[in-house]
């Protein structure tokens, strides 16, 4: 990037005022730093809500929590990729950089959107493990340690909603819950007690919108932002709820 | 009969855990939060969480442990709560555990456990470096279960305006308002849990997320809740320095074998193993933090003259720091862009979380009967100095307490009137008038900006030295803010998912609580635990072995302080010094 550029940077922000409302576009300058990220450019934006033609606009709107990328929450489309804005530095992006509402949720306002569906998802796979309560029971099973770093790297997942953003099968067209909740199931079926559910979460992705929605694209691993391999166990779960179909069947 | 129903605001691990525990008792609750609870602030801890769980043949005890939280907090906490913490800690890792925890494990499939700051035996159980995240999922599944059932209503994207008392001046409600829709509510709950977390941004750049402002624990301040020690400040000695946030960098690092160090001379100097040649790097966070800003402000050895050191993991393997730390170091190439596999990271002091915060007994209930506090938003545990681990076990802890309690309160309690229609009228209609009044305000600040200043003053005088002269000049700085704040001007008028205007109310209760941490600073004359004075540089048990109070004087807008004795019977305080191997006084 040529050293003239960087004095300041240029966003390009899709905007929105209302879920019905028209979307437009609003452009902002911001001053250059080393190691600025998205964030904190929106944060200057906040401190001097003018366009670049000068004009006073209500500051941008978005969510954000940790600016860590663990929460999740500060997910948007970046020069067209979904990701999180905490830890996008401008100097690894082109510019002028584009922001936008990540579309295939309902959009509150500006950048805000509405990700609630996923977490009914997670109802949905009863992403838990049954315990009987928070008291006193017994000492916990003992777990092979290499289980445990797979489903150390599945509990990664933020629910941020890249990966239902990037795949081509999540949208009106199709119920699939998308790549992140399904994976869910996997990780609680790997753990020793989680695992007496299984049946019942296999059951539950043999359905509409479950596994079968899937189409294969790969987009999902492509765009985690923490590099879930959600395709390796999307193949997995594929085979398990196949098993569970046939068992069903020879078992009736 | 009608199940008992109980508000919980914040669905961070203490607020998620009262919930669970509520719901065991057959209670129903009304979770209110700024976030998805699965986004709360509590999944940022990294290193771990300490029980004594004595699975490395170190012989370690539970009083092992009590005496290193209370020694650690330089006899500040109140010993029978710390006591109780500790007796339950290796309970509620097996709780976790089998909710499905990842935790890191052994070659034959048990926990491990590592070093920690201020603790000589491995006492720390950990999931990698993301340990609060896991805990706080597990959490956050075991609710979803609950809500399932109908026993959780969840308000995500709700904010806490303040509590409702009747006539008796017994909690009997909050309002609250959508952050959506704006729409403000008034709700009414047998009993109210704040389980809001840290004051952090009330210093403006710190480790906390940006929703920890400690508006919700300002707002109850003002209402009649006490305030207990808010000057014990902790400050984090590992944090990558940045202009949006400080980014912590995990006591692990020290945990598993990082080293800190600056040139001294042309040559490595490795100060704080050649101060407290005891526990070297694994000195507590204070102490740490005070020798890295001596080492920088004083003797002007920070990095290329800045206020950096370097933090050191490279000489331990590859390998080994990928098993343990993964997720951090990834974090620190992320936003940085080195690789400290290969160099040293450049870390800095940064204000990460607060010993003090409302007032509460040992079961959590606050002054004002009816509210109860639990999480880092109360002032338990602690005293005057966290150990790094202790703050997930307290979090998870104080709901195990806070939740029973308010089953008990909203069965037993002497709760008096009800809340009529007209009474929660009259408290949503206040704050909707005061919201309208936000709408129209026209003046020539900016909120953001005003925050910003906030923040730098109190960081520069209320931080790791403090002197009462500054202290002083803060308090007046503060109090200008606060007149200022009259004369922002709000560019959104809106009454759809306006941030600007629910920003400015939390402005408003940041500054007076950043009121609230100067006056209790100036006021106590000694230094202790993350309170350093160098007028007054050692601990004097006589005149401050004490808690401190905070009220609010309303007609002031001030903040008054006084001192409380508390509860120090079971360990006999003795001097905290970790250059030498800690020896207790029997």
């Amino acid at each position: 990037m040529a050293e003239q550029n960087k004095k300041t940077v240029t966003f390009i922000i899709e905007r929105q005022d209302a879920p019905d409302s028209k979307p437009y576009t609003q452009e902002f300058e911001v001053a250059y730093r080393p190691s600025l990220n998205v964030v904190a450019a929106l944060m200057e934006i906040q401190k001097n809500p003018v366009t670049k033609d000068g004009k006073k606009v209500a500051p941008v709107v978005w969510e954000c929590n940790c600016l860590e990328k663990v929460c999740g929450a500060c997910m948007m489309v970046i020069n067209g990729r979904a990701r999180q804005a905490c830890c996008s530095l401008i100097d690894q992006l082109e510019q002028p950089i584009h922001l936008a509402p990540a579309r295939t949720f309902p959009v509150i306002r500006d950048l805000l959107i509405d990700r609630s569906v996923m977490f009914e998802s997670l109802k949905r796979i009863q992403g838990w493990v049954n315990v009987d309560g928070t008291w006193e029971v017994k000492d916990a099973p003992i777990q092979n340690p290499y289980t445990a770093q797979t489903a150390y790297e599945i509990s990664h997942c933020m629910t941020c909603g890249c990966c239902l953003e990037a795949c081509p099968n999540v949208g009106p067209q199709s119920d699939f819950i998308g790549p992140a909740p399904t994976v869910q199931a996997y990780l609680f079926n790997l753990h020793p007690l989680g695992k007496f559910d299984k049946e019942k979460r296999l059951n539950t992705l043999a359905e509409k919108g479950g596994i079968t929605s899937c189409g294969n694209s790969q987009n999902c691993v492509e765009v985690c932002p923490k590099s879930i391999k959600l395709t390796t166990y999307l193949a997995q779960l594929n085979r398990d709820v196949n098993k569970q179909a046939l068992k069903n069947i020879f078992n009736k | 009969m009608a199940k008992n129903k109980i508000i919980v605001v914040g669905g961070g691990l203490s607020g998620l855990m009262a919930t669970l525990k509520i719901c065991e008792a057959g209670g129903e609750v009304d979770l209110f939060s700024y976030c998805p609870v699965k986004r709360s602030h509590s999944l940022c801890a990294q290193g771990g969480i300490n029980a004594c769980m004595d699975t490395k043949g170190e012989h370690d005890s539970i009083y092992e442990h009590f005496d290193d939280t209370v020694y650690g907090g330089d006899f500040l906490a109140d010993q029978t709560a710390v006591k109780g913490m500790c007796d339950a800690a290796p309970k509620l890792i097996k709780m976790f555990d089998r909710m499905g925890v990842p935790f890191t494990r052994t070659a034959e499939g048990v926990l491990d456990l590592r070093n920690f700051g201020g603790q000589k035996n491995k006492r720390t159980c950990f999931a990698g470096s993301t340990t609060g995240q896991q805990l706080l999922y597990a959490l956050d599944e075991q609710v979803r279960k609950w809500e399932v059932q109908g026993s959780v209503k969840k308000y995500e994207f709700w904010e806490f305006i303040k509590v409702i008392k009747n006539k008796e001046g017994v909690c009997r409600g909050i309002v609250a308002q959508n952050m959506n829709s704006m729409e403000i509510q008034a709700f009414r709950g047998d009993t109210t849990i704040l389980a809001t977390g840290g004051p952090g941004m009330v210093f403006g750049r710190c480790t906390a997320s940006t929703i920890c402002n400690g508006s919700a624990v300002s707002s109850v301040f003002q209402q009649g809740a006490h305030i207990g020690n808010p000057e014990f400040i902790q400050i984090h000695p590992t944090a990558i320095p940045g202009s949006d946030k400080n980014r912590l960098m995990s006591e692990a690092c020290r945990g598993e074998g990082g080293r800190v160090w600056v040139y001294k001379d042309g040559k490595p100097w490795y100060f704080l193993e050649e101060m407290f040649p005891a526990y070297g790097n694994l000195v507590p966070r204070d102490v740490a933090s005070r020798a890295i800003y001596d080492v920088c402000m004083n003797q002007h050895l920070g990095i290329n003259g800045e206020n950096r050191v370097y933090l050191d993991l490279s000489h331990i393997s590859a390998e080994y720091l990928e098993r343990k730390l993964g997720g951090i170091l990834e974090m620190y190439s992320e936003f940085v862009g080195d690789d400290p596999r290969k160099v040293p990271m450049q870390i800095y002091p940064s204000v990460h979380y607060s010993m003090g915060g409302i007032w509460v007994d040992r079961k959590h209930n606050t002054n004002i009967p009816g509210l109860m506090a639990s999480g880092e938003c109360d002032y338990q545990y602690h005293g005057a100095n966290r150990l790094g681990a202790n703050s997930l076990l307290s979090a998870a802890y104080s709901g195990t307490v806070s939740g029973p309690e308010a089953m008990r309160w909203a069965k037993e309690g002497e709760r008096g009137s009800e809340l009529t229609d007209e009474d929660l009228a009259k408290a949503k209609q206040e704050c909707v008038d005061d919201f309208e009044a936000i709408l129209k305000m026209d003046g020539k600040e900016n909120a953001h900006e005003l925050h910003h200043e906030l923040g730098d003053v109190m960081n520069k005088y209320v931080t790791i030295e403090r002197v009462n002269k500054d202290l002083d000049y803060c308090f007046a700085e503060v109090k200008k803010i606060l007149v200022r704040w009259n004369d922002i001007g709000v560019t959104d008028r809106g009454h759809w998912a306006n941030q600007e205007a629910m920003f400015v109310r939390q402005l408003r209760n940041m500054i007076i609580y950043a009121l609230v941490v100067t006056k209790a600073a100036r006021m106590r004359d000694e230094s202790r635990g993350a309170h350093y004075k160098r007028e007054f540089p050692t601990r004097d048990d006589e005149r401050f072995l004490k808690t401190t109070i905070v009220d609010f004087n309303a007609e002031k807008q001030e903040p008054e302080v006084t001192y409380i004795d508390f509860d120090h019977s079971l360990i006999k305080p003795r001097p905290r010094n970790y250059a030498v191997a800690k020896k207790e006084d029997k």
